[in-house]
């Protein structure tokens, strides 16, 4: 395992009517490329905007830590935070049509940042951002970077917010639904692009996404989240091979899968009954009020995300025990 | 760390939303105070004749006499020794009567050109447009002193005037409400009733297009009473009548000496104007709930 | 390039479509003031006295008062046409004169005053937008809420009370000391300390509402997903307020501008006549008084004029600032 690059830890996020994030942990080692999974609600995008210390201001981190390079972030004073900000760990956004500033051109938006961060002057971040135009694979760098956002498709807006992220080669890329309002045909040029400069610039990738479909293509780790609290954490492989939370189940039987051969035989999609809004009255598992599964135990307190085996965490105590009945059967 | 009883409230029980609007704007307490002092302001104004039977015209004492200086006199005389406070409540009269009259006329214009545009569009719209635009681009109080000057000042061509120098705001906004609705699935399905045009406009669309007028009507109003006085400072109100204007432009003549003279009525046109302001705030707020929620 | 070529598009739109509105003013103009009871003649008659009839219908025909009013309406069409504003019967002088006289004046006062309104407005808007619900948010929004009600005149004569009575720093009226013999600097000063005062008197109404404006605009700009970004790069607060909100929040303060122009130029009218200020407004209310219709008509026209100039060159700022600006 790679060294730790970002470890969030027991994160609460509250809001004056409601705690949308709830003792939620992760880590992203170096170079690696997290999915951060849920549905709409499930707090993903509040944890990313935690985490850049960019949150509205009626919300409050109620506890936890954010480590980061040996720092907590949310312990850095301002000042020294934004120096994080778009040069240590960069952010786009899911709507590339409005992330852009209307009135300024492409290319001024992407020089800011390289000029905020490296001092380059007006010419040498006018230099670099075509560049970057190119690295992003945008036909025709140097016209395009006097070209205002609205001349540009939705695709390319989010290839020049790509090109804004990477300007000073941050640590790690936070990527919020990027494919989310882009057509299906433009999803995966992005996100292989997204991939390509993760190699190639040796940053980690924390991908949010509600499309189970995209991570087992794209990410190596990945974590589920319902209602604020972490539900499941592993591999990208053994999860969508074996999901074990019945959250995980029901959504990835809710998503076409990419893998064709298992689409055919799977026939329709499964919906998973009930809303996440059901959640937030629950004293105990959120899920409790949409599971089949449920025990009267559930209903008690929320059950921790604890690791059953290696590299595999699971917030749902009557699987980890059948699990681990499973376990001592084979062994025996 | 969360706890149960950190939820998301329930849903509003569904209320009727003239009353959410009218608790809304009293739980307001600065549209409260404003309402308060214009009903006081009102009263005032209707009581005139008994708590200053004399003609406000005439001399009464000495002249010059400032304000506090003799208590029968609260607020002083001027150059001729005419009652200040008489005046200012006479004077109300003027003002509360231009502004709203002048205010329900400039709306009632506005709300026929305006839906005539709005609602058949087409020719109509670009040649009501246009005459709106001759009048927005005329500055407005240029023409107003033209237009009271042509018809000799008196309250009633001050109205009128004033009326036809505001009708253009209102109709643009009508104009812009009515677009929008007669789009709507109730203008379709009134339609598919088979309603006359004006059925259509004045029962079906124009309810729904209400709230943003009755904000505008009470700023209209305030913007109405300044209007009036400013004719009046210049010497183009009714010459039969005391206004607070007139008594400022009475005052200029010896403002070096005895500024209350155009101070004292100044006082007077600056509140009321402030809670007709302050009233068209807070009646934004309450008919727009989700505008102001967001702030 | 590509640029220029668009604000030129724009600019060619707006002319076209001021034309129409030109015609229709000054034949809505001209009929208005046919409408009106007496004339020139008479009102000269009676300063002079006894007038027979033959003086009077002497008058006439010299003022080319006698035909019937479409005749004239198309005598007053053909002098425009060669941009004659025609004589006046008063001072038997052309009308052109007389306001080019006055319009100087009124044009330095209404820029000063847009100056003000404009930058106090946007200072005033942003700071209550960004203190938005908390006490000086709300100490302002009262502020700009009583500038909003208070009557220019009135506020006006207080500003003389107060600055020229009570304190001697400011002239009371006039645009230049009389008879000083001012030269550069001194004179630029001097005339400087004389428009203070009308100016902001006739400003701070329009500070209340580009205060407001900007106010709205800044709190919907700074809820964009833009501002988000802006953050999200690590540009610090004040960076972010200058270069991605204001610039935005700009677009519809300058928008409805132009609305509020012809408004600042009626204004002037009698804030001109409270610091007896010789412009555009004195002159047009004098004519009133004297049926001096020509010169009326005159400075109506000009006024008109002077507002579709100031809203082709909003148009085009806002063309400028706006780069989705395109012509339909």
């Amino acid at each position: 395992m790679t060294a730790k690059l970002l470890d969030v830890s027991s994160l609460t996020i509250a809001f004056p009517r409601g705690t949308p994030v709830a003792d939620f942990g992760f880590a992203i080692g170096e170079g690696e490329t997290v999915a951060v999974v849920g549905e709409s609600g499930s707090g993903k995008s509040l944890t990313a905007l935690a985490i850049m210390r960019l949150l509205p201001r009626t919300a409050r981190i109620a506890s936890g830590s954010i480590g980061f390079r040996g720092r907590d972030l949310l312990a850095l004073p301002e000042p020294d935070m934004r120096k994080v900000r778009g040069r240590e760990i960069a952010m786009i956004f899911q709507e590339p049509m409005t992330s852009l500033n209307p009135v300024l051109t492409v290319g001024k938006q992407i020089a800011e940042v390289l000029r905020l961060h490296e001092g380059l002057s007006a010419e040498a971040a006018r230099k670099r951002s075509i560049e970057l135009l190119d690295l992003v694979r945008v036909a025709d760098p140097h016209l395009r970077v006097d070209d205002f956002p609205h001349r540009l498709s939705g695709g390319m807006r989010q290839r020049v917010m790509i090109a804004m992220a990477v300007a000073c080669r941050p640590k790690l890329l936070i990527a919020d639904e990027p494919t989310t309002a882009l057509d299906v045909t433009i999803q995966a040029q992005v996100l292989d692009l997204l991939d390509r400069l993760r190699r190639e610039l040796g940053m980690a990738l924390m991908l949010i996404t509600h499309d189970l479909g995209i991570v087992g293509q794209w990410a190596d780790r990945v974590v589920v989240l319902y209602a604020g609290r972490g539900a499941e954490e592993a591999d990208a492989g053994p999860l969508l091979e074996d999901p074990l939370h019945p959250y995980t189940k029901g959504l990835l039987a809710a998503s076409p899968r990419l893998d064709a051969r298992l689409h055919y035989t799977a026939g329709a999609l499964r919906e998973i009954p009930g809303s996440i809004a059901t959640a937030q009255r629950e004293p105990g598992c959120p899920f409790v009020p949409r599971c089949a599964m449920a025990l009267p135990s559930c209903r008690i307190s929320p059950p921790p995300l604890e690791e059953i085996r290696p590299r595999r965490l699971l917030a749902c105590p009557p699987t980890a025990a059948q699990e681990q009945a499973n376990a001592s059967a084979v062994g025996r | 760390m969360t706890t149960a009883t950190e939820r998301v409230p329930e849903a509003m029980p569904e209320s009727d939303g003239a009353w959410r609007s009218l608790r809304a704007f009293l739980r307001n307490p600065s549209a409260v105070i404003a309402s308060l002092f214009l009903v006081f302001v009102t009263l005032v104004a209707i009581a005139a004749p008994l708590i200053y039977p004399e003609d406000p015209l005439s001399m009464v004492t000495r002249p010059f006499l400032w304000p506090g200086q003799n208590p029968q006199f609260p607020l002083g005389s001027d150059t001729l020794g005419r009652d200040v406070a008489a005046g200012l409540v006479w004077g109300s009269r003027i003002s509360l009567i231009i502004g709203i009259a002048a205010m329900a006329l400039g709306v009632t214009i506005g709300i026929v050109v305006g839906a005539a545009a709005g609602y058949f569009g087409g020719r109509i719209d670009d040649a009501l447009v246009r005459l709106v635009e001759i009048f927005q681009t005329t500055p407005s109080f240029l023409m107003l002193i033209v237009l009271v000057a042509i018809a000799e000042p008196r309250v009633e061509s001050i109205t009128v005037g004033i009326a036809l120098v505001t009708w253009p705001t209102i109709a643009r906004l009508v104009r812009a409400e009515f677009r929008s609705l007669r789009e709507k699935d109730f203008v379709t399905a009134a339609r598919g009733l088979g309603y006359g045009h004006l059925r259509i406009i004045f029962i079906e669309i124009l309810p729904n297009a209400l709230p943003p007028i009755i904000v505008t009507s009470s700023v209209i109003v305030a913007s109405a009473i300044l209007m009036e006085s400013a004719l009046a400072f210049m010497g183009l109100g009714d010459p039969n009548r005391i206004s607070w204007g007139s008594m400022i432009g009475a005052g200029r003549e010896t403002l070096r000496t005895a500024w209350y003279l155009t101070a004292v009525p100044g006082v007077a046109i600056v509140l009321t104007v402030l809670a007709l302001n302050m009233i068209g705030d807070a009646l934004n707020d309450a008919l727009n709930p989700r505008l102001s929620s967001e702030r | 390039m590509l640029e220029n070529r668009r604000l030129l598009r724009v600019l060619r739109r707006t002319v076209l479509q001021a034309v129409p509105t030109i015609l229709g003013i000054i034949i809505l103009n001209f009929l208005l003031l046919k409408l009106a009871p007496g004339d020139a003649a008479d009102v000269m008659a009676g300063e002079f006295g006894a007038a027979t009839e033959e003086t009077m219908a002497m008058l006439r025909q010299r003022f080319g008062l006698d035909v019937p009013v479409l005749q004239q309406l198309l005598a007053y069409l053909s002098n425009l046409a060669q941009f004659s504003l025609g004589q006046s019967p008063r001072y038997g002088v052309p009308v052109s004169e007389l306001i080019g006289q006055r319009l100087p004046s009124t044009l330095m006062l209404m820029v000063m005053a847009l100056a003000i309104a404009f930058g106090l407005g946007i200072a005033l808007g942003t700071a209550m937008a960004l203190t938005a619900g908390r006490w000086p948010d709300r100490v302002l929004s009262l502020v700009s809420l009583f500038f909003y009600s208070v009557p220019g005149f009135w506020i006006g004569l207080m500003l003389i009370v107060l600055f020229s009575v009570k304190l001697n720093w400011l002239p009371s009226g006039g645009q230049e000391t009389i008879g000083a013999g001012l030269t550069g600097l001194d004179y630029a000063l001097d005339r400087l300390k004389h428009m203070i005062l009308p100016a902001t008197s006739l400003a701070l109404f329009y500070v209340a509402i580009y205060g407001r404006l900007t106010r709205a605009a800044v709190l919907e700009v700074s809820s964009q997903d833009y501002v988000r970004t802006a953050a999200a790069k690590g540009l610090p607060p004040l960076a972010i307020t200058l270069r991605h909100v204001i610039r935005n929040a700009l677009l519809p303060v300058t928008t409805l501008a132009g609305i509020h122009l012809g408004g600042i130029l009626g204004g002037a009218v009698v804030i001109e006549t409270v610091y007896s200020w010789p412009g555009l407004g004195r002159l047009a209310f004098e004519s009133v008084t004297r049926r001096d219709f020509n010169v009326l008509l005159g400075v109506l026209l000009l006024s008109s004029f002077l507002v579709i100039i100031a809203n082709t060159l909003v148009d085009l700022l806002h063309a400028w600032l706006d780069p989705r600006v395109e012509v339909r």
